[in-house]
């Protein structure tokens, strides 16, 4: 099963709106203080949780860049009276997964298991010793940063990762967004066993967690697994906030030189909160611009009309501060100007008009129209409940995102865009680069 | 392309209130209907069987070229349309193409379903394939194509070594297509390809969630129903010869780390009862690759420390020859050759000391699991129907694979383990990492903005 017609596209301002009645989220917080945040369905019999705390890159400090996904990565490798090689056995003997999260924000694991009651109950107890008491014991850590380092090296072979990064750091400059997730091949190899102790023991806490349950448990049973969860932990405190970003002034413009056979576009500036008073004209507008699919504007000037490319896309992220905006494509290489040259021209004419009342109407209905998708198996209504939870959004929000996506105007979307989107504070990354004929 | 995926989660779904209904239309086309009413959603995938397997050399990649052309348009519904009404009716749609299969797919509010079984009703008779939209779209199957492979180490290593280990039979040729033909392709080609192909006796129609299924066989009477069937071309089998001695495939592309692959010919599963080596050879793969504790991670990534990544795959659900695979990344400092052995080392350790109770009972255990799990996706229940089908398999059999699963014995899996993982039938790639070539492009670094 190889090829999709078009790669799927980056839906980060997913989350959903409503239209189904019955996701009756159940909210409160254990007395160590995790915020919990529960779904109870019974229809299979399997369960559903997700743990996060505010330990994603963003805390991490900038000479030992990539500490909070090692430390997550070696959570996991050993902890309280498992070792390594027990975890991974006692949650296949009973068929449950152990999955991981991490980003800027976020730092998290998932656990899918079945419902039964020494099915789950194993999986939790695993888990909870993963939380609590992970070991760090030295011999992994020296084995997994060589992997760590390893993954990089391989990495900063590809043009896709270059252009992210070097985006990534142009945009944020020494903001801790700016840190690229993983870390750098140097300061990885000075993280010692200390840092990851710290780290774990600052960030690990009860206060700094959030738990999503979704699926065949009672409350009673949510409660008691959410506690033995939590219990393991210190209380801590609530965790500093991230330092706003500051806005770009000028943008500038990087060629990063490479092999490949096609360059790689990023463009963009920092452009959107998590709560954001703008969120919904940015996101029904982004619709009509490169993140409606075969609908988007960029989709139908750059590959539909021209053939430059296979994707070309625009995304808003939202975070905790100010996410990415950006615009991407990949064309062969001595197309790149052209190509470059209409993903700019696109954007500056949505700028100057808008979209067309056309336009906004089938953004809305496809967003509107395409509600019950998104909600209508357990794993995607875990994820609602992790981001609700730990961004703490209203519990009501998938309730009111319908409305919200109903009222947004021309004109909002109009001023929003103007607003965030000025052309001039836009960094743009070109990995490749233009060529006037095929590179061999 | 690197890996392959394990897929003992292709079990059995038992849930309660899940029934399927079945019919077979006058012209041919199959209908398959399973009813989940977790959420008001519906998912419609029509199948049809033909894929790269089916091409012929010189137009390789024609079947994925269709594929995209299948959203240009026909004599009612313009290019881009198609895409544009299932948008606007909340749905979300794509395809994709295999060595077996090609298929479409939308998933919708349940009561908007009967807009997509009309479209695609329409387009499965009436394509336009003109030769502008052609010239445009297949400039970006190539974008595609370079996004892909020509830029991806690890999936020209792959090509290369699907090159080797088949000879005759075409899986030896990539989905996508060689480059060079994607370059000299025609219209005509698609055209052909089109004709051939697609009528609704070589289709499937799987729908999936909370339908009337009454209802949706009367649609599919009533949009697919007009449509005539049509001869379709002989299939020839092109078996693969048996392979006499090892294989070996040297791809060198720019990357920073080597990768070996090892893959074996393998039965696939023809039937389902009766059959026992391809699920003992599933079993293997879990016991190779089933968890982060499984033998491979756990001996050459955690003891050893020879490997970065180690992994184990055996999909025996095709309409062609099966591969059982092994692939491993060297860490710094430890040769192919090395990790090759070791690789090697794993298999041998198997056919002479077998595999304990505890570890087979653990890879049933995920099985187990992932019967529950899978349930979970309605998309993916649709797709298990759609694949079984197109392989030729009954899809009512993995209820019986599901079982034949559990009745694995550590026995068989070190028999199956000796029987087909021999050197003999074993082709070896290699990617062999280059340095970077950085030329500075035209207009080299930095420079503010100059648009």
């Amino acid at each position: 099963m190889i090829s999709d017609r078009i790669l799927v596209f980056l839906t980060t301002l997913a989350l959903a709106p409503t239209a189904l009645a019955g996701l009756d989220i159940q909210h409160w917080s254990t007395p160590q203080g995790a915020r919990v945040y529960f779904v109870e369905n019974h229809e299979l019999p399997m369960l559903d949780v997700s743990v996060d705390f505010a330990a994603g890159s963003a805390r991490d400090p900038r000479a030992k860049s990539g500490l909070a996904s090692l430390t997550r990565q070696l959570m996991s490798l050993g902890a309280g009276k498992y070792e390594e090689r027990d975890i991974a056995e006692k949650m296949a003997d009973v068929g449950a997964n152990l999955g991981g999260r991490f980003d800027a924000d976020r730092a998290g694991f998932q656990v899918r298991t079945l419902s039964g009651k020494v099915e789950r109950e194993q999986a939790i107890d695993v888990l909870g010793a993963i939380l609590a008491t992970p070991r760090f014991d030295a011999g992994i850590l020296t084995r997994e940063k060589a992997r760590v380092i390893a993954g990089l090296q391989e990495s900063e072979t590809r043009p896709d990762y270059l252009g992210a990064k070097a985006f990534q750091a142009a945009i944020y400059g020494d903001h801790p967004y700016a840190l690229n997730e993983g870390g750098e091949v140097a300061t990885v190899a000075k993280i010692d066993r200390d840092d990851l102790r710290a780290f774990h023991r600052d960030h690990y806490r009860a206060r700094n967690m959030s738990i999503a349950v979704m699926g065949d448990i009672s409350r009673a049973e949510a409660e008691a697994l959410a506690e033995k969860l939590a219990s393991g932990l210190p209380p801590g405190e609530a965790p500093a906030p991230i330092p706003p970003v500051k806005p770009v002034e000028q943008g500038k413009r990087q060629v990063i030189p490479h092999h490949a056979t096609q360059s790689h576009l990023f463009m963009g500036l920092p452009g959107l909160l998590r709560e954001d008073p703008d969120y919904f004209p940015l996101y029904v507008g982004n619709y009509v611009l490169g993140g409606g699919g075969f609908d988007s504007r960029l989709t139908k000037a750059i590959r539909d009309k021209k053939g430059l490319a296979y994707s070309v896309y625009s995304y808003f992220m939202p975070m905790r501060e100010l996410g990415p905006f950006q615009i991407g494509l990949q064309t062969r290489r001595e197309a790149t100007d052209d190509a470059v040259a209409s993903a700019r021209a696109e954007l500056e004419r949505y700028l100057q008009e808008g979209p067309t009342e056309a336009e906004l109407t089938q953004a809305k209905n496809n967003i509107v129209g395409g509600f019950p998708m998104r909600i209508d198996s357990n794993r995607k209504i875990l994820e609602y409940l992790a981001v609700i939870g730990f961004y703490r959004l209203p519990l009501d929000w998938l309730d009111t995102y319908t409305p919200q996506v109903e009222a947004v105007s021309r004109d909002d979307i109009l001023r929003a865009f103007r607003a965030r989107l000025r052309p001039e504070a836009m960094d743009t990354v070109i990995v490749g680069g233009q060529l006037e004929s095929p590179p061999k | 392309m690197k890996r392959l995926l394990f897929v003992l989660s292709i079990a059995v779904t038992t849930v309660a209130h899940a029934e399927i209904v079945e019919r077979t239309l006058d012209n041919g086309m199959r209908v398959i209907i399973k009813t989940d009413r977790r959420a008001p959603v519906a998912v419609s995938q029509v199948w049809y069987r033909a894929g790269s397997t089916d091409e012929f050399n010189g137009s390789t990649g024609v079947a994925h070229v269709l594929e995209h052309m299948m959203f240009k348009g026909t004599h009612e519904v313009p290019a881009g349309e198609f895409s544009r009404r299932i948008a606007a009716a909340g749905g979300r749609e794509n395809a994709f193409t295999s060595r077996d299969h090609t298929a479409y797919f939308q998933t919708l509010q349940k009561d908007r379903l009967e807009l997509a079984l009309k479209l695609e009703a329409d387009r499965m008779a009436n394509l336009n394939l003109s030769a502008d939209e052609f010239a445009k779209e297949i400039q970006v199957v190539m974008e595609e194509r370079r996004l892909r492979t020509e830029d991806n180490p690890q999936a020209r290593l792959y090509e290369g070594l699907m090159a080797t280990v088949f000879q005759a039979h075409p899986y030896r040729r990539p989905i996508i297509g060689w480059m060079d033909d994607l370059k000299n392709m025609h219209v005509d080609d698609a055209r052909d390809w089109y004709q051939r192909w697609y009528a609704p006796n070589n289709a499937t129609l799987v729908v999936a969630g909370d339908v009337d299924p009454a209802r949706v066989l009367a649609w599919a009477e009533q949009y697919f129903g007009p449509i005539s069937a049509r001869d379709l071309p002989q299939r020839k089998p092109q078996n693969e010869p048996e392979q006499n001695g090892v294989r070996q495939v040297v791809v060198k592309a720019p990357a920073k780390l080597p990768v070996i692959a090892l893959a074996w010919h393998a039965p696939r599963l023809l039937d389902p009862e009766t059959d026992s080596d391809p699920y003992a050879l599933e079993i293997l793969a879990g016991v190779l690759d089933g968890h982060a504790s499984a033998r491979l991670n756990q001996s050459l990534v955690r003891e050893q420390q020879l490997a970065t990544e180690a992994s184990a795959g055996y999909d025996g659900v095709s309409r062609g020859p099966a591969l059982f695979m092994v692939d491993a990344t060297p860490a710094e400092g430890h040769t192919v050759a090395a990790v090759e052995a070791a690789l090697k080392q794993e298999i041998a350790r198997i056919v002479r000391d077998g595999v304990g109770e505890q570890e087979l009972a653990r890879v049933k255990a995920q099985v187990l699991a992932s019967q529950v799990y899978q349930q979970d996706s309605l998309f993916y229940q649709a797709m298990l129907i759609g694949e079984w089908t197109t392989a030729g398999l009954d899809y009512r059999a993995r209820d019986t694979r599901f079982r034949k699963l559990k009745e694995v014995t550590p026995e068989q899996v070190r028999e199956v383990a000796a029987k087909y993982l021999v050197d003999d039938h074993l082709t070896v790639a290699r990617l062999d990492p280059q340095p970077m070539d950085t030329k500075p492009a035209r207009r080299g670094f930095g420079g503010r903005h100059d648009f």
